[in-house]
């Protein structure tokens, strides 16, 4: 256990004491503010167009403009999660090996499954972090906003992209242990996230068949669950066992390079 | 402390390492000497458990190492050939990480952590950027990190590799001062490196071990043996006749010395034979002028190449 956490506490200390994790930040923050402003102006403009036309016609305003806004943000955080996440795995381990330091790792007396759980843990560690300043664009909306957004769409959301990152974090650190070059694996980890995303679109609506299954396995669909404030127990099931899984080929993968290393 | 026994591996079709088997004692130093590709570092890798054995049993400290892993790499401290640092670290901080994966329990690991960097000397750039660090100083920091535990056993793939002449003595002499207290191994291309600092070494060529020794032994004793080189006035069939039936002479080489009427002769020995003495008797008997006479010892150098050439032309003979 000792081990787990100085792996841990050095792949942390890897983020922060080199520029990674603030250049990653202010990116990841800037692009996600820079969307949050975006669905706040439009959403205030429809729903104001959406009051005109109530007073015009008659009828009810049903327009829940706060629960929108934090809907339609958890979208893009989950979007932006698919686009960051292979630059912040694609160095787990092939970085590791290209130095040489994964021979220091073999050969001290670690658990591969030290190595494995302590690495996936930090870097999820990481984005948890990266995720924390975004709160106080919800401090924005519950100040402001009347009425305020539900907290059941904040707690669905925040666990959904936690839980996306996380399998995607898994993912991601496969490929890169496959690997000795970066950026061979940022690539391969992008190319199977897009492949993730398209198959999505393909499923869309679809109920039965091919497009029924593709629809339960992806991703993509059951994080927009979470976006919508539903916590469904399969959907969670299903992305702690994803995770895990990956975790498992990580492990194999590590225990294949004793046996392939020419 | 260190046991092998037919240690083998096979990559696809070609086998690095072909039934190597030896020992070494507690407290001793031994070179794995052997050309680039020999098959020095892939029998390192094995002994720490980075690379899993094809065939055979290596034991270290009483412990197999394919067996119980964890107990032999409690005990080892290794050192690749490119040290394995991380480069955003200060050298403090690293040691520091070392010592944790390594097992030290927190209150021992200030204490260690500090005695490996005074052992290689590297006490003055602690607070360093190990990227910072010029290329003698990140070995020795490679050194700190092999020791920081006080491993039973120390396996050192060239450690002097890539540093200044006065590096090569520093590290050199570092190395000397751990013996006793570990075992070491360190692997090395430069011959003069294994007279210098090994008890014992083991010539390695194509994955085989062909020829093993102290390094004096080695110059001495092995294949070529002794060798006189002697300069006297004397027709050459009849030195070659006085000197031929000497008892430990195996072969006698004479060459004229040009526009002096002298020659000189080279005369190899059994291994083990001095017979200067008697060589000196049997010229002067044979009513020869003697000039010169001197013992050419065969260098580390000489056997090592002639020792590797063989079994390459041994090796094209088979293919042929």
């Amino acid at each position: 256990m000792r081990s787990f956490w100085a792996i841990y506490r050095n792949e942390m200390s890897h983020y922060f004491v080199s520029p990674i994790a603030y250049v990653f930040g202010g990116v990841f923050l800037g692009v996600a503010g820079f969307f949050f402003n975006g669905i706040l102006t439009v959403m205030v403009q429809r729903a104001m167009q959406m009051g005109m036309e109530a007073a015009q016609y008659g009828g009810p305003m049903n327009f829940d403009v706060p629960s929108l806004v934090v809907q339609n943000f958890f979208g893009v955080l989950g979007s932006l999660t698919l686009f960051l996440v292979p630059m912040l795995t694609m160095g787990v381990y092939a970085e590791e090996k290209k130095r040489g330091t994964i021979e220091l790792l073999m050969t001290s007396p670690l658990r591969d499954w030290e190595i494995v759980l302590g690495k996936f843990l930090a870097t999820l560690s990481v984005y948890g972090l990266l995720l924390v300043p975004t709160l106080c664009y919800q401090v924005f909306l519950f100040h402001y906003s009347e009425p305020s957004p539900s907290v059941k769409i904040l707690v669905a959301g925040y666990a959904g992209v936690l839980l996306l990152a996380g399998a995607l974090i898994s993912l991601g650190s496969f490929l890169s242990s496959l690997t000795e070059n970066q950026i061979v694996a940022a690539v391969l980890t992008f190319g199977v996230f897009l492949i993730f995303w398209v198959l999505d679109l393909a499923a869309q609506g679809a109920t039965s068949g091919l497009g029924g299954l593709l629809h339960q396995i992806s991703l993509v669909q059951r994080f927009n669950d979470f976006t919508t404030g539903v916590i469904d127990m399969a959907s969670v099931v299903f992305f702690l066992s994803f995770a895990a899984f990956m975790v498992f080929l990580t492990l194999r993968s590590l225990d294949s390079m004793r046996w392939r290393k020419a | 402390m260190i046991e092998v026994e037919n240690l083998t591996k096979v990559f696809g079709q070609t086998t690095a390492v072909d039934h190597v088997s030896f020992t070494v004692q507690k407290g001793e130093i031994l070179g794995f000497l052997g050309p680039n590709g020999a098959g020095k570092t892939t029998t390192m890798r094995m002994l720490t458990g980075y690379l899993p054995a094809t065939g055979g049993i290596a034991k270290v400290c009483g412990f197999d190492v394919a067996e119980q892993s964890m107990e032999v790499r409690k005990r080892i401290g290794y050192l690749p050939e490119v040290p394995p640092l991380y480069s955003h670290m200060t050298v403090e901080a690293y040691l520091d990480f070392v010592a944790r994966i390594k097992g030290i329990p927190a209150a021992r690991r200030a204490e260690r952590v500090n005695k490996a960097l005074e052992m290689a000397h590297v006490d003055d750039r602690r607070r360093e950027l190990i990227h910072r660090l010029s290329r003698g100083y990140r070995q020795r920091v490679g050194l700190a990190q092999a020791v920081v535990h006080d491993p039973d056993v120390l396996i050192l793939d060239e450690p002097t590799v890539g540093l200044d002449p006065k590096q090569i003595i520093e590290v050199r002499r570092l190395i000397k001062s751990l013996a006793g207290a570990h075992t070491i191994i360190l692997s090395t291309h430069i011959l003069p490196e294994v007279g210098m600092t090994c008890d014992r070494v083991l010539i390695i060529n194509r994955g085989k071990i062909v020829a093993e020794d102290t390094p004096e032994n080695l110059t001495t004793q092995l294949r070529g043996g002794d060798r006189v080189r002697l300069l006297a006035r004397a027709p050459e069939n009849g030195l070659r006749e006085s000197l031929q039936t000497l008892e430990g002479v195996r072969q006698v080489t004479i060459a004229p010395v040009r526009d002096s009427g002298r020659v000189s002769a080279v005369v190899e020995l059994a291994p083990g034979q001095d017979v200067r003495s008697r060589i000196a008797a049997a010229v002067v008997q044979g009513g020869y002028e003697l000039y010169e006479l001197r013992s050419d010892r065969m260098s580390l150098e000489e056997i090592f190449l002639q020792l590797t050439t063989e079994e390459t032309e041994e090796a094209a003979r088979r293919e042929a």
